[in-house]
């Protein structure tokens, strides 16, 4: 239990997908002028990565990896050169039936989350994720978990730069950094703060 | 315009006035990531720079072919495919670099520069003006990565390319290396400041204020 509590803050602390891979930046600098798109982002991130992992995690050790094929009557093919292909289209298509899903039985929660939903294919944190789960070797269950804390990690750190812009925007910066370069600022002291966390460790 | 004029300003405009990275703010998340030192910054500005050109040609190619629905789904499948052949290759003939980039050289198919340059250009114009498009951006996005690459490496261990430039403390000499450098932080800092600079001496790319701040009730009576 131990274990996935490390890996969980791991995933969403230390190892931020966006503070420290930077990943998914595009969007973390493009919706973060306000808090509540920023919300409604975090947690389209947050359920896609903690579906998409988890579901690339099966498809890629039944089909793709070395030798997955041996219940096929294929030992020796190695197909992981596809993996790449495979994921971007899991990945869309999972959020294309979410989607459809959620306008059909939860139109409320569509309302919020319908806008982010497309945006989020596009999204590297979300194939990065699915990406470091294979480089990784992570089981079913640990890929649950990562996807899981990468997605709350990304979500977290781009509510906290949305409150911080949020305040920015009464501030007298100078000309030429107003906007975008004073945001690549904000996220580099955040993420000089996000590097406190190593270290942190449960046993 | 002449077609020359045109293709000119297709290639020139992506590197300072339309830059991908510090005014379009397209393709960071490999921007920041790979720049710890020249050698990455330069094999992912190559790479990126073949999957931006191939990618537009092509798909200016067979635009008038494509039904609209299902553009998207197309526009990322070439990308895919382009992006697969760069990873085999280099995994091939550049091992210890591909594992060294890790994760970045498969992100690239997300890379928002690509379809946004595909989905915004090479759907609209011819396949010569969309390569030259293609190659102005790689090159526009290049410059970038190789500019916070230069800067990181030599200033956080003292060396360029890895040949040694500032003799560090360590290795018995005088410079003592900056390790946040090295650090994620650095990266955001740098590009920001970059952008500062770029937008200082072109003021015409200074973003608007959202807010006018009024001057207070009392130094307008002093007025």
């Amino acid at each position: 239990m131990t274990d996935f509590l490390n890996l969980f803050i791991t995933s969403a602390f230390v190892e931020n997908l966006a503070l420290s891979f930077f990943l998914g930046m595009c969007m973390f600098l493009a919706v973060s002028r306000r808090v509540e798109t920023a919300v409604g982002l975090g947690v389209a991130v947050l359920v896609v990565q903690s579906i998409s992992v988890p579901l690339n995690n099966l498809i890629y050790k039944t089909f793709l990896a070395e030798g997955a094929l041996t219940w096929a009557g294929l030992p020796d093919m190695d197909l992981s050169f596809l993996a790449l292909i495979t994921f971007i289209g899991v990945i869309a298509a999972m959020v294309q039936i979410l989607e459809m899903t959620l306008e059909r039985y939860f139109p409320a929660l569509f309302q919020g989350l319908g806008l982010f939903l497309p945006l989020v294919t596009v999204n590297c944190a979300i194939l990065g994720g699915s990406l470091f789960m294979v480089e990784r070797g992570y089981n079913f269950t640990e890929s649950v978990v990562y996807g899981f804390g990468s997605g709350f990690g990304w979500a977290v750190a781009i509510l906290a730069l949305a409150g911080i812009r949020e305040k920015l925007k009464y501030s007298d910066i100078p000309d030429g950094l107003r906007g975008t370069g004073i945001a690549f600022i904000v996220v580099g002291l955040m993420s000089l703060g996000f590097m406190t966390f190593s270290g942190i460790r449960i046993d | 315009m002449t077609a020359i004029s045109s293709m000119r300003k297709a290639f020139v405009d992506p590197l300072i006035n339309e830059n991908p990275i510090t005014l379009q703010i397209l393709g960071l998340c490999s921007a920041l990531a790979v720049t710890k030192t020249v050698a990455t910054a330069l094999i992912m500005s190559a790479a990126v720079t073949f999957v931006i050109t191939l990618s537009n040609a092509s798909i200016s190619l067979i635009r008038r072919h494509m039904p609209r629905h299902v553009r998207l789904i197309l526009q990322i499948t070439i990308i895919a495919s382009l992006v697969i052949v760069v990873d085999q290759v280099l995994k091939a003939y550049a091992y210890a670099l591909s594992k060294e980039l890790s994760v970045f050289v498969g992100l690239i198919v997300t890379n928002c520069i690509i379809m946004g340059r595909a989905e915004a250009y090479a759907m609209k114009n011819s396949v010569r003006l969309s390569v030259m498009d293609g190659l102005g951006n790689g090159l526009g996005y290049s410059w970038i990565l190789i500019l916070v690459g230069s800067v990181r490496e030599l200033f956080g261990s003292g060396t360029l390319l890895g040949m040694e430039v500032f003799r560090t403390v360590s290795a018995g000499g005088w410079y003592e290396p900056a390790a946040l450098m090295l650090l994620p932080p650095s990266a955001f800092f740098l590009i920001g400041f970059l952008i500062w600079a770029l937008r200082s001496w072109r003021s015409e790319q200074v973003e608007q204020e959202e807010f006018q701040i009024l001057p207070s009730a009392e130094s307008e009576d002093v007025a």
